[in-house]
């Protein structure tokens, strides 16, 4: 038996030679290697083989033991996690029947279990020999997919090709991650689509790493090369909860939690409508100034990601002031408003972290949602209702602190008190208002009082009409929002708050 | 009783911390003196205007804490959070953020001074401190102005007036002669009579411009011949100037000070040799060159040259000093000067408040007999620039984490930012002076070393490295320094630390070493978990550490019983040869303190993620390192490079600045070496040239736009 468990691990390397090595990727075994904690990999139905007849493909030469894909389990910094990697050098890591069916297998027992699932992505697409079979193998695992989602966190890593039925698997999942230049992930490629709607485009325009970080919003991150991504795979993994019955992890930290932070009581301008950059703020009150960003260069009016706070995981939702202009309709705005985008951005990252009991840290400062025909047409009001809908809906600890401005309907999004807040808070820069003064005044006056705007300026543009009604609960010194977070976080770890019976909600999608 | 100094000898910071102060109306106590001793300031003003912003600010308001004397800041808009308005008593803006609109605008300081009521003003250096019209307007409205009195000013400001009144009061300028040579043998006369080397130009030449040496007769026939063409022809003026010429100068100041009674005293010298682009970058005193006979010598020319103009207030006198200990009067400043600190270690005395016991007509109270050399200091001018680009070139930001070495014995931090503050493209780049002190040279630079290493200065460039390879350097150590040090060490621009083998393989295990108890402490979790994190029984790691162009293969291995996280003892391999490293790695504190082998060493490691690449600064100077596990580094050689950027065709601003102008247009054809546009940042006009010969795609930028290191400007085809 350990013969011909050498020979399965010889075979892959062998493979290497011929084929990866003008790609620039690792085969499936050697990505698993860097991912998982040394000699941590316990192997599962290395003996599996295709059971597909036609086509020649009974032959013993076109039999490979274990198929197309690598499964099995294995430890990440100690922590359980089931891996699936699939195998380009077989078939092209096509899905077959006993492919789907050796996926299938470590995701049941990872949501018995309840450990997270990490999938590495390198496929071809179906094995067209096998026909419907493959079909079903995709739709089994798409099966588990939604049944694991919201009970263990599901990672995909996209490492190759992925295309057609294939993508939605990624798309299920809690996280996708890409490759940069390696990885494509695309409904119909690009000779279908030249052959059905005559446009031009390359694998890259089309699915690239590029596209669906930046564009489509579809992957939440990519990375230089495949040892890049696997090493920051395992970084990641140390922020997540092995399944919704655990409570966030809580690291070892050294960052004193009482720590002040003085170079906040300064980085808002004395300018309101000057941009400063909100992740100065979340370097500096999270641990050791890390902060691990979901969707960067996606939505970039929002910051979502995951930092520290005395060692326990937090999720991170901040408004980007520095992002300061949008292009909409060939024209700039000056503005770091919601808008589509950033709704359906924070709206996915938020539920994730209230799945798996992620406290979550809200910081506010926007101006509105992004008004315009373009996002009323896109529908700007069931997409804003998303985030409101997820902030609402969220039971875990939810701190917020408006750092400067915290206007209209989008004030009462960003966690506000009203949506079950436990600790809102402002510095003194806040401006909690309806609008700003100039068009309040036009409203209220119809332009006929003068003096008006300095009297709305005096009685909204500062914290403390919202905190005389309890809307915000203390107005803080800049520096000590990282001691009042800490403390309050531990506190509300042992929060429970529930909502009524229902089979589920229903989110407006 | 009256004293008005500490009198315990050795305490050469005690005007320094606040901590150490208190006060109790006029009272002060020095309360690092066991016994308490107190001094009553005497009376000088009850509210003083500093016009100045930046570490200077906040030194003369400290001074004027520790005098009971009250304060009044003035800044721009945008300096409305700054260090110097949160320390005075009263802040007002003056105006917008370029400083001649707001530093420099003497109507709205004037302003200020009539609506707080201020009694003084206390100019710092820069700006307005050596404006005489500005020291008009305030002797007109009855308001002291701390510095000599316009006069002076006047005096000194002027180049040829400065230098007759010098030779009048006997100080020794510069021996030359300006004027209409007749021919070459008279040039030959008065060459001679200078005695050689003699320096030749046309006197309407300014600067540098057509200066030619010569060191015999035939060498003075020819640059006669060569400079008075050129002073016929470009200039239309006969004049030439012929010159004694300083080979290899030293650049060295006296500190003097003087009351309005007459009395004035040297307070030693001050050795400013180390210099870039004519700005001082380390100096000290006292000079390890002067002996006690050229010291009194100068400080006597010095002192006579006060008295003739009838110099009050701390003033400096410059000169130039050549191999052989002859001095030449160069200039006197008429301020305070940014380097004070130094003589202030050296000499015990508070030079700004002695400034303001004299403009407030009090006579001195020392005698020259008082002024002593006690021990040794040095200070590093600590800049925002990137020392790799011509020994420093600007670079802003904010500074995310700031943390001055004040935990290291016998340092002075002058600065007047904290942790937070922008450093921006309208004032000066310098971020602090930092002083080191001790008994003698060797133990003031050793302490200096120390504090360097012990700065932490992120979000902004920063020349630590430059400073502290200038202090370790032989040349300097030695004392065997001069203004032209720099070049003459460094011709192809400094390139940061050389590492010897040990050095690379101490740097190699330190950082081995950090990875594994980072690593380790990334496995731990706190609380219990419902799947058992399980524990990893590795004592031994295999590295692969990248650094430079090499690669080296590096083992880690668990050293006795003492291993957690926190407190490291290893052995590491590199190179075959076993070092011992013991840390207690505090991962989170940006300073590290490490032994190597028996070598304490603290290092920074300013950034790190989770591919393995580290940057550390050790010994000042930062190295990129990559550090991966050993299979991780072998599958690395499969991964593809990725292309560079061809930087031919574009051009990025290299600092941050304000474009000045813009000479090309889309579709221009430039060729090589060909202007494009210009960039200033602080005070420097910077001209960027093409890389290579094309036509112009696109132009990113136009005049007056602010632009960041790194922006684009503009694209070649």
């Amino acid at each position: 038996k350990k013969e011909q468990k050498d020979f399965v691990r010889k075979v892959s390397a062998g493979c290497r030679i011929s084929f990866f090595l003008s790609f620039g990727k690792l085969t499936a075994r050697e990505r698993i290697l860097l991912l998982l904690d040394p000699d941590s990999f316990d192997e599962y139905d290395m003996f599996v083989e295709h059971r597909c007849s036609d086509f020649g493909m009974d032959s013993n030469k076109n039999k490979y033991p274990g198929d197309s894909v690598v499964t099995g389990r294995g430890r990440i910094n100690g922590r359980l996690a089931y891996v699936f990697s699939q195998d380009f050098t077989v078939f092209g890591g096509s899905l077959s029947g006993a492919h789907a069916q050796k996926i299938c297998k470590v995701m049941d027992q990872a949501a018995m279990v309840g450990a997270p699932v990490i999938g590495l992505n390198d496929s071809g697409g179906a094995r067209i020999q096998e026909g419907v079979e493959s079909l079903a193998g995709y739709a089994d695992i798409f099966l588990r997919n939604v049944l694991c989602s919201g009970v263990v966190p599901q990672i995909s890593l996209i490492m190759g090709p992925c295309a057609g039925g294939a993508v939605y698997s990624p798309a299920l999942t809690d996280f996708t991650f890409m490759v940069k230049d390696t990885s494509y992930l695309f409904i119909t490629g690009p000779d279908v689509v030249k052959s059905v709607t005559n446009e031009d485009v390359t694998q890259e325009q089309l699915g690239g790493a590029k596209t669906h970080t930046a564009v489509s919003g579809v992957a939440h991150r990519a990375f230089e090369n495949d040892i890049d991504a696997l090493l920051n795979l395992r970084e990641f993994f140390n922020y997540l909860p092995l399944s919704n019955r655990d409570p966030a992890p809580v690291c070892e930290c050294h960052d004193p939690s009482d720590r002040l932070v003085p170079e906040l009581d300064t980085v808002v301008p004395v300018e309101s409508t000057k941009a400063y950059d909100m992740l100065d703020i979340i370097h500096s009150i999270a641990d050791e100034r890390e902060f691990f960003e979901i969707m960067p260069s996606y939505a970039r009016n929002i910051v979502v990601g995951f930092a520290r706070m005395n060692g326990r995981t937090v999720g991170i939702v901040g408004n980007q002031p520095k992002v300061a202009s949008v292009k909409q309709n060939k024209k700039y705005f000056a503005a770091w408003c919601l808008d589509i985008n950033s709704s359906v951005k924070g709206a996915r990252f938020v539920r994730f972290c209230d799945a798996f009991n992620i406290p979550l840290i809200t910081f506010v400062d926007v101006p509105g949602f992004l008004p315009g025909t373009a996002q009323e047409y896109g529908g700007i009001i069931r997409h804003g209702a998303k985030l409101l809908f997820a902030f609402a809906e969220a039971t875990v600890p939810k701190i917020t602190i408006i750092t400067r401005k915290a206007y209209g309907g989008a004030y009462d999004v960003m966690s506000s008190k009203h949506l079950r807040g436990d600790a809102n808070y402002a510095w003194p820069t806040a401006e909690v208002a309806v609008m700003g003064a100039k068009g309040a005044v036009q409203i209220i006056f119809r332009g006929k009082e003068a003096n008006a705007e300095a009297e709305y300026v005096d009685k909204f543009a500062n914290p403390f009409p919202a905190a005389m009604r309890g809307f915000v609960d203390d107005i803080i010194q800049p520096s000590t929002t990282r001691v009042r977070i800490c403390h309050d976080l531990d506190v509300l770890a042992s929060k429970t708050q529930s909502s009524p019976w229902k089979k589920h909600a229903n989110i407006p999608l | 009783k009256q004293w008005d100094k500490c009198l315990k000898q050795d305490c050469p910071f005690q005007w320094q911390r606040k901590e150490r102060m208190f006060l109790e109306g006029e009272k002060i106590a020095c309360r690092s003196s066991q016994d308490s001793y107190c001094f009553f300031s005497r009376q000088t003003f009850e509210k003083l205007l500093i016009a100045n912003r930046g570490e200077i600010a906040c030194r003369v308001i400290k001074t004027c804490k520790k005098m009971g004397i009250r304060t009044v800041a003035i800044h721009s808009d945008v300096d409305a959070n700054a260090v110097h308005v949160k320390m005075a008593d009263e802040a007002v803006c003056v105006g917008p953020a370029p400083t001649s609109k707001s530093y420099l605008n003497m109507d709205a300081i004037m302003e200020v001074i009539k609506k707080t009521r201020a009694q003084a003003v206390h100019p710092g250096y820069g700006f307005l401190s050596e404006n005489k019209e500005f020291a008009r307007r305030l002797a007109s409205e009855g308001v002291t102005f701390i510095g000599p009195d316009t006069h002076a000013i006047q005096a000194m400001g002027d180049k040829i007036e400065s230098k007759l009144l010098a030779k009048n009061a006997k100080v020794n300028t510069i021996p030359g002669f300006d004027g209409v040579v007749k021919d070459a043998d008279e040039a030959v006369r008065i060459a001679r009579e200078i005695g050689y080397p003699v320096m030749i130009k046309a006197s309407a030449g300014g600067g540098g411009k057509g200066m030619r040496i010569a060191w015999d007769d035939e060498e003075t026939r020819e640059g006669f011949r060569f400079s008075s063409q050129e002073a016929a022809s470009s200039f239309g003026d006969d004049r030439l100037l012929i010159e004694k010429f300083i080979d290899n100068p030293r650049h060295i100041e006296i500190q003097v000070l003087a009351d309005k009674h007459g009395n004035a005293l040297w307070l030693n010298e001050r050795e400013c040799s180390i210099q870039r682009r004519n700005q001082k970058v380390v100096e000290e005193a006292p000079s390890t060159f002067l002996d006690p006979e050229t010291r009194r010598a100068m400080g006597e020319q010095a002192v006579a040259l006060a008295k003739a103009v009838k110099y009050s207030s701390a003033g400096t006198v410059e000169f130039l000093v050549d191999s052989s200990k002859n001095f030449y009067f160069l200039e006197m400043n008429t301020r305070l000067q940014v380097e004070h600190p130094v003589t202030e270690c050296i000499t015990g005395l508070d030079l700004v408040q002695e400034m303001i016991r004299v403009a407030k007509g009090y006579p001195l109270r020392h005698k020259q007999t008082d002024i002593p050399i006690n021990g040794w200091a040095v200070e590093c001018r600590v800049y925002a620039e990137d020392p790799y680009k011509s020994f420093g070139l600007p670079s802003i930001g904010k500074l995310s984490q700031y943390q001055e070495p004040l935990h290291v014995p016998s340092v002075r931090v002058d600065s007047g930012i904290q942790q937070g503050s922008d450093i921006s493209i309208y004032y000066d780049p310098m971020i602090s002076k930092l002083i080191t002190y001790g008994s003698n040279r060797a133990e003031a630079l050793k302490r200096m070393e120390e504090a360097l290493d012990n700065y932490v200065i992120r979000g902004v460039a920063h020349n630590i490295s430059l400073l502290r390879e200038v202090i370790v350097h032989p040349r300097f150590v030695q004392g065997d320094i001069s203004t032209k040090f720099l070049p003459e060490v460094y011709p192809d621009g400094f390139k940061g630390h050389k590492l010897t083998d040990l050095e690379r393989r101490e740097l190699l295990a330190t950082a081995a070493s950090l990875y594994v108890a980072e690593q380790l402490r990334s496995q731990r979790f706190l609380g219990t978990a419902r799947i058992p994190v399980a524990k990893s029984k590795r004592s031994s790691w295999e590295l692969s550490v990248r650094l430079g162009d090499g690669i080296y293969p590096v083992a880690v291995s668990k050293d006795g019983s003492s291993f957690s996280p926190c407190l490291v003892s290893q052995q590491v391999e590199v190179d075959g040869m076993k070092l011992n490293v013991t840390s207690e790695w505090n991962l989170a504190s940006p300073l590290l303190s490490v032994t190597v082998d028996g070598t304490q060493r603290t290092i920074q490691r300013l950034s790190r993620n989770a591919s393995g690449d580290t940057n550390i600064q050790f010994l000042g100077t930062v190295y990129k390192l990559q550090i991966l596990t050993k299979v991780a580094a072998e599958l690395s050689k499969y991964m593809p490079e990725k292309a560079a950027e061809d930087t031919s065709s574009i051009l990025r601003s290299p600092m941050p600045g304000a474009v000045v102008a813009v000479s090309v247009n889309p579709g221009d054809t430039v060729s090589e070496g060909q202007e494009i546009c210009v960039i200033e940042a602080m005070k420097m006009q910077n001209s960027m040239i093409a890389a290579k010969t094309g036509k112009v795609k696109a132009v990113h930028c136009k005049a007056g736009d602010t632009v960041g290191e790194g922006d684009l400007l503009v694209e070649l085809e």
